[in-house]
Formats: C-alpha cells, sequence, structure tokens
C-alpha cells in the first residue's frame, strides 16, 4: 500500500501518471455488488420471426418427448404401496412410446451389460447339476436306506425334494424379478417359509446346499 | 472445464436425460476419468443405474471410453466431453437447418437421429415414414423410397456419418480372432472409409398409420412384426449419427454470407456463396481460408438466375478484396485473378464484432468507441485514449476503469529503470482479442444457465396450475374425440378461471422468452467458439 503519512494517503509513486488526482478517487466498495444490479442500458429486444418462433417450438416439442423416451432414466423408487389402478395402462401407453431399448453391445464395453444373464446360466447349470447330482444322492440314498432303513434320512429326503422345489420357484421368480428390472434377493428368501439352509450372497445356489445336505435337519 | 460450464452441462444433463444421468455426468465432468467402479462408489448410487446412465451416454456420443491408465489390461476408464453436451442447446437450429435443405422429411430424419443418439439407416426410415403418414390426411401414406433418398443425400452432403466401429474392449477379448489393436478407443469417424457410404438395405413399404382406436394388442401384434421386419433389412450394426462438424461449418459459411450481404450487397453475398459452395467438399474442416478459385471458375459456377456480366463480377470481386472487413482475398492472376475466402479472418471480425456489440449494449457507446480504439491501436496511455477518444479526462477515466474492473480491458506495465519504480513505469491499457472472447463465452454459459433455472423455477412456482390446464386438456380432447356437445365442453373450459387463465397466459409468454433468449445466446456462444477453435488451429 502507499506509505503512511500521517493519515493522509499518500501513495509511492506518482499518481498523476495513471490520471488519478487526489479528490477522484471512486469510493471504495462497502459489500458485495447487489444481485440483481441496476443496469444502465436495457438490453435490446429478442430477434422475433417465424424462425425463431419455429426453433423454439423445436425445442419445446423435444424437452417434452425426452422425458418418455427410455433414456430418462430414473431412480430406483421402492416397491412402495399399493400399484396404482392407472399405472397398468399408463405403463402400456408409455411402453408403445418409449419401446424398450437395447444399445448395440458391440460398441459398448463388456462390463456395461448387464450381469441377469450370466446369473441366469448359472442358475441352469446349477440345477442341472443340481438335479443330475440330487439323482445320483437320491438314488444312493434310497440304497442306503433299503440298508439301514433309517428314517432320519427319509427326512432329508425330503427336504432335498423342498430344496429343489423351491429352487426352480426361486428361478422363475428370479426371472420374473429381473424383468422388472429388480433383483432384491431378500425378497426370495422371505417368500418362502420352508427354507432349510440359510445361504448369503456370494454363495452358489446348488454347491451351498450340496455341502449342507449332511448337517442336522430341524 | 470451468464452473460455468459444468453447471451448464448439469442443467442441460437433467433436462434431457433425468437426474440420474446428471450425477453420473456432473460427477465424471469434475473427476475427469474414472472407471465404473470408482463411479458407483463415488456417486454412491446402484450400480445398476449408474451402468444404465453410461450406456445412455455413449449411446448420445457424449462419452467416450477407453483404456484406463493400467493399459489394455485394466478397467476401462469412461470420458465425457463437454462440448458434446453442451451442443444440446443447438439441436433446434440443426433440425432447422435440415428442414431449410431438405424439407419435412431431412428434418424428421436428423430430429430422430438426435433424440436417439444412434440409429440404424432402416429404423430411421421406418419411424420418420411412420411419423409423415401420421401427419398426412387420411388414405394417402409416404413412401419408404423417398425417405430412403432424403436420407442418403443427407449423408452425401456429409450431415449423417456412419458411428465409429469400436475395437471391443475388455480384457476378456484379447483372444479375439484378429489381433487387438492397442488403442483400444473408439476411432475418430473420418478415418473410417466407409464413413459416409450408405448401405444397401432391403425396404421396401409405406408408413403405417398408427390408429389411436385400436386396442394395444393390433399394436403389440405390429410392434412384434416390426422387430421381425428389422432382421431382414440388411443394415445391423451399422449406425448413423449427426455430423455436428458439417452442420457447424454450414452455420459458419451463413454466418460470414449473412455479414456480407448486410456490410455490402446482396449480389456480393451471392457471389460470396457461390465461392464458398464450390470449395465445400475440398476445403479441410479448420482450414485457415478455402481453396483458391479463378474468377473464371466463380463465373461459370454463378447461379443462373444472376445475370451479372462477366466485367461487373470482376469489379465485385475487387471490392471484396478492399474491404476492410478482409471476408476475400486476392492470391494470384491466374484465370482472371484467383481468389480465396478469408475463413480465420472473418471469424476473427466477427468475434470482434460481437465483443464490441456487447461492450456497446452494456456501457454504453462512448466506452464502445474506447474499446475500438484500443482494439485497433493495441498499446495506449491515459493520456493518448482522452485524446484519441475526444472524451473529456475524467469520463475517460471512469469508463476506463469500469471496463477495467470487468476485466474487458487490461492494464500492461513497461518499466523504464529495472527496479519497477511506480513513477518511472508505462502503464499502458490494452485489449486482447481472444482471452477477451473466452471470457464472454464464460459469461454466456452462465448466462444459459441462469435461463434454464429461472425457467425451471417458474414452472415449478407454476406446477399446480400447468397440472390442472394438462388435464382440461386431456378431457376435452377425449370429450371431442368422442363427440360431445358445445355445452359440456364450454362448461369444461371454465373450470379454469379467468385469472387462471391470465396467469397461464403470463406464464406461457415467460417461458416462450426465456425459450428465445437460450436459443439467441446460443448463436453468440457458436460465433464465439468458431473463433476460438478456428485460432488455435491456425496456431
Amino acid at each position: 500500500m502507499g506509505g503512511k503519512g500521517r493519515g493522509i494517503a499518500a501513495f509511492s509513486f506518482n499518481v498523476e501518471a495513471l490520471g488519478l488526482t487526489r479528490g477522484s478517487m471512486p469510493e471504495t466498495q462497502k459489500g458485495p455488488t447487489p444481485l440483481f444490479p441496476q443496469i444502465e442500458y436495457k438490453p435490446g429486444p429478442l430477434k422475433a420471426g417465424e424462425d425463431e418462433d419455429y426453433m423454439r417450438a423445436l425445442k419445446q416439442e423435444m424437452r417434452g418427448r425426452m422425458k418418455d423416451l427410455p433414456f430418462n432414466i430414473k431412480p430406483h423408487t421402492g416397491k412402495g404401496d399399493v400399484e396404482r389402478y392407472k399405472e397398468k395402462y399408463t405403463k402400456e401407453i408409455k411402453k408403445i412410446e418409449a419401446g424398450d431399448w437395447t444399445p448395440d453391445w458391440n460398441s459398448l464395453p463388456k462390463e456395461l451389460k448387464p450381469q441377469k444373464k450370466i446369473i441366469k446360466k448359472k442358475i441352469d447349470k446349477k440345477l442341472a447339476k443340481i438335479s443330475s447330482k440330487d439323482k445320483k444322492d437320491m438314488l444312493s440314498k434310497l440304497d442306503e436306506l433299503e440298508k439301514k432303513g433309517d428314517a432320519k434320512s427319509d427326512e432329508e429326503n425330503e427336504e432335498k425334494e423342498k430344496e429343489k422345489g423351491k429352487k426352480k420357484e426361486g428361478e422363475e421368480e428370479e426371472e420374473e424379478e429381473e424383468i422388472e428390472g429388480q433383483y432384491d434377493d431378500e425378497e426370495l428368501e422371505e417368500e418362502n417359509d420352508y427354507i432349510a439352509n440359510y445361504f448369503e450372497d456370494g454363495d452358489e445356489y446348488g454347491g451351498g446346499s450340496d455341502d449342507n445336505m449332511d448337517e442336522a435337519t430341524y | 472445464m470451468t464452473t460455468q460450464e459444468v453447471r451448464l452441462c448439469g442443467l442441460l444433463l437433467q433436462e434431457h436425460f433425468g437426474d440420474v444421468v446428471e450425477k453420473v455426468g456432473t460427477h465424471l465432468i469434475r473427476s475427469g476419468v474414472l472407471n465404473l467402479r470408482a463411479l458407483a462408489l463415488e456417486t454412491k448410487l446402484a450400480l445398476d443405474l449408474v451402468k444404465k446412465s453410461l450406456c445412455v451416454l455413449v449411446q448420445h456420443g457424449m462419452c467416450t471410453f477407453g483404456a484406463g491408465r493400467r493399459g489394455p489390461a485394466g478397467p476401462v476408464e469412461y470420458r465425457i466431453s463437454c462440448e458434446r453436451i453442451i451442443h444440446m442447446l443447438r439441436y433446434p437450429r440443426y433440425i432447422y437447418t435440415a428442414k431449410s435443405l431438405y424439407g419435412d422429411t431431412g428434418e424428421l430424419i436428423v430430429e430422430e437421429i438426435l433424440q436417439r443418439g444412434q440409429m440404424t439407416m432402416s429404423s430411421t426410415v421406418k419411424t420418420v415414414a411412420d411419423r409423415l403418414t401420421h401427419n398426412m390426411p387420411e388414405g394417402q401414406s409416404m413412401d419408404y423410397s423417398e425417405v430412403v433418398s432424403a436420407f442418403s443425400q443427407l449423408v452425401e452432403t456429409h450431415f449423417l456419418q456412419r458411428c465409429p466401429p469400436v475395437a471391443s474392449a475388455g480384457p476378456s477379448d484379447s483372444g479375439a480372432v484378429d489381433p487387438p489393436p492397442p488403442a483400444v478407443t473408439p476411432s475418430e469417424p473420418e478415418n473410417h472409409p466407409d464413413c459416409y457410404r450408405v448401405p444397401y438395405i432391403n425396404l421396401t413399404g409405406k408408413g403405417k398409420r398408427r390408429r389411436s382406436s385400436e386396442d394395444g394388442e393390433a399394436d403389440q401384434r405390429a410392434a412384434k412384426k416390426a422387430k421381425t421386419d428389422n432382421d431382414e433389412c440388411g443394415d445391423e450394426g451399422i449406425f448413423w449419427q449427426v455430423n455436428f462438424e458439417r452442420f457447424h461449418l454450414h452455420f459458419r459459411d451463413q454466418a460470414i454470407i449473412n455479414a456480407v450481404s448486410c456490410k455490402l450487397d446482396q449480389t456480393s453475398s451471392e457471389i460470396v456463396r457461390t465461392m464458398l459452395r464450390m470449395s465445400e467438399v475440398t476445403t479441410p474442416a479448420n482450414a485457415a481460408f478455402t481453396q483458391a478459385l479463378s474468377a473464371n471458375e466463380i463465373f461459370r459456377a454463378l447461379p443462373s438466375n444472376y445475370n451479372i456480366a462477366r466485367p461487373i463480377l470482376d469489379q465485385y470481386l475487387t471490392l471484396l478484396v478492399d474491404d476492410p472487413m478482409e471476408f476475400v482475398g486476392k492470391t494470384g492472376d491466374s484465370g482472371g485473378g484467383m481468389y480465396v475466402v478469408n475463413l480465420h479472418r472473418a471469424l476473427a471480425n466477427l468475434a470482434r464484432a460481437t465483443l464490441e456489440s456487447v461492450v456497446q449494449e452494456r456501457f454504453g457507446s462512448r466506452s464502445a468507441r474506447i474499446f475500438r480504439l484500443l482494439l485497433r491501436k493495441r498499446h495506449l496511455e491515459q493520456k493518448q485514449v482522452e485524446d484519441f477518444a475526444m472524451i473529456p479526462a475524467k469520463e475517460a477515466k471512469d469508463m476506463l476503469y469500469t471496463l477495467l474492473s470487468e476485466n474487458l480491458v487490461q492494464l500492461q506495465e513497461i518499466p523504464k529503470t529495472p527496479d519497477h519504480a511506480p513513477s518511472r513505469t508505462f502503464y499502458l491499457y490494452t485489449v486482447n482479442q481472444l482471452p477477451t472472447a473466452r471470457l464472454l463465452l464464460q459469461h454466456c454459459y452462465k448466462t444459459v444457465g441462469n435461463l434454464i433455472e429461472r425457467r425451471l423455477y417458474e414452472t415449478k412456482e407454476n406446477k399446480r396450475l400447468l397440472e390442472k390446464s394438462q388435464r382440461i386438456e386431456a378431457i376435452l380432447a377425449s370429450l371431442q374425440a368422442t363427440g360431445a356437445e358445445t355445452t359440456q365442453l364450454t362448461e369444461v373450459e371454465e373450470m379454469i378461471t379467468a385469472p387462471e387463465r391470465q396467469q397461464l397466459e403470463s406464464l406461457r409468454h415467460h417461458i416462450n422468452k426465456l425459450d428465445s433468449s437460450e436459443n439467441q445466446v446460443d448463436e453468440t456462444i457458436f460465433l464465439l467458439e468458431s473463433y476460438i477453435t478456428s485460432t488455435q488451429a491456425s496456431r
């Protein structure tokens, strides 16, 4: 800043070079500039004509239409309360207009593809595995039964059948849920009261049950 | 990515694609490049939503992906291009240009492709034919071949281009048939040899009129049928996108022609238009001037309704060359004189005119005089400014300081002595065109952001009223379709009271004004952006 000259504003350089004189300094700023400052010169009018009107109409139309396209991604809404009556019809109308959109997977990185297909295959394989493995196990267990006549293994076999049934149910539900676009693990587990094995995410469906077969049943 | 750009991109993404894509997009803009996992983690959104958003952004060409820092074996990284998002402001202008060049068919083709990002030729043709048929009177329908010819015309003039093929990304593809290229990024569209080749598609038929009275079943049947038809068309996997660069060149040419016709006269602008048309395909995109054209060629290429004699053409050309705007330059004498259009110079002059007009409208004509003076004389001292501008000292000082505080004018120090003593230093005022243009461009982005926010605010304030009016319109439409009496119609119309009607009217008026303003600011944005790009390219 300037040198302290007993309260008189004195600058260290010749102020006249900039055209300032002592008395003509602009006032200091007393706070932030107002949010809507006064403008001295009003802005000119907008261009108005057919072209501009047409482009404006195009813009508004496009805005409205883009909201309905499948590109407009809505956040996950909770299942919430009862599905409203009109939603059945609005969903249909929207589907007709927008249609489902699948991008060209060849031009996107593989990781962006939703994983549902893989899970489906997994379940199929595991189911197939279960069924063939199960059959073998069933046969072997039946053989054992014949020899031992054990009530306990009877129960195990019953359980195995229930499990198979549940898996099939579970798979169908999975498919349905995937079509809706939601993959909710916990719902699956809750739907069926006959859970014999409690398995967590990450465990394979078939493999887990195979291992737990020999544990105590309830 | 300046603050204003990021804000504007966020608003545009939200308007067109919803909140989820906006969140993903804004975060990606702020952080530069990210891979999928990091993005999902930082935005705290569900992974599948993030995936869908990225699909949408890539589909529309706003996001590119490529091998990351760890090379092709590491996770794929995504990058967003801000300028593609800001181009969304200009969509109405693109569509309108297509309409003026290729009629309604062209307009609808460009509109469909802009809305969907990329489309195959067959699906575009079908959708457009259906839409055109819908608007035609009963009994007529649009033939596919007309739409196909319009599409081919658009491709021939390079307004549409094929989407570049992408070498498949991802580590699992290293065992592909061809040896994978080292760069896994999608190539530039221009590098593809078939970029502008229209594929042969087997598509005949007419547009279908969609009957709204038919039940959903028939529509579903039609939709299923359309899907199976798609497979027979033979152009799978060939997607088309809008070539924005070509549209920008067209806008630039239009701006130059308008400027010439404003400054000189209609005939000169026709001459310049002819010159630009002739050099459309031979001039590369960011060239500083067109190819040299001889006066003989120009004479032959003039449109037939302009019957000007050869010597008159020469006079016009001389006038154009001598004009201080320097739109046209003479580069030689063979063939009656070789002439070029100075594209870069023209853009610079247009940008300069924009800057001057901004200063004039905001600060008055005397400040504009000072500004123009500084642009021409480069560096001036305080005293010299007062003298040259013929403005009294006090006012000149005031105006200079206002301009200085707005950053439109800069102060340059030139020391006389090595110790930079202020009493022995020259202080010169100067204006640099390029940084000032950039500053103004940022102001424009901020303006458009403000306009959009104000529009959203107005809509939100009157949401209840808007919904009510929409419902009443729907009721009216359904009543009219089922043939109701006028008394019922008037009864329904009266459900909106008069003051409400007035409020709706004024709301509509405000929103229209805000929308038109956005379009107009976008024209300035285009001009300044072109100038900045052209300057950078010519360096």
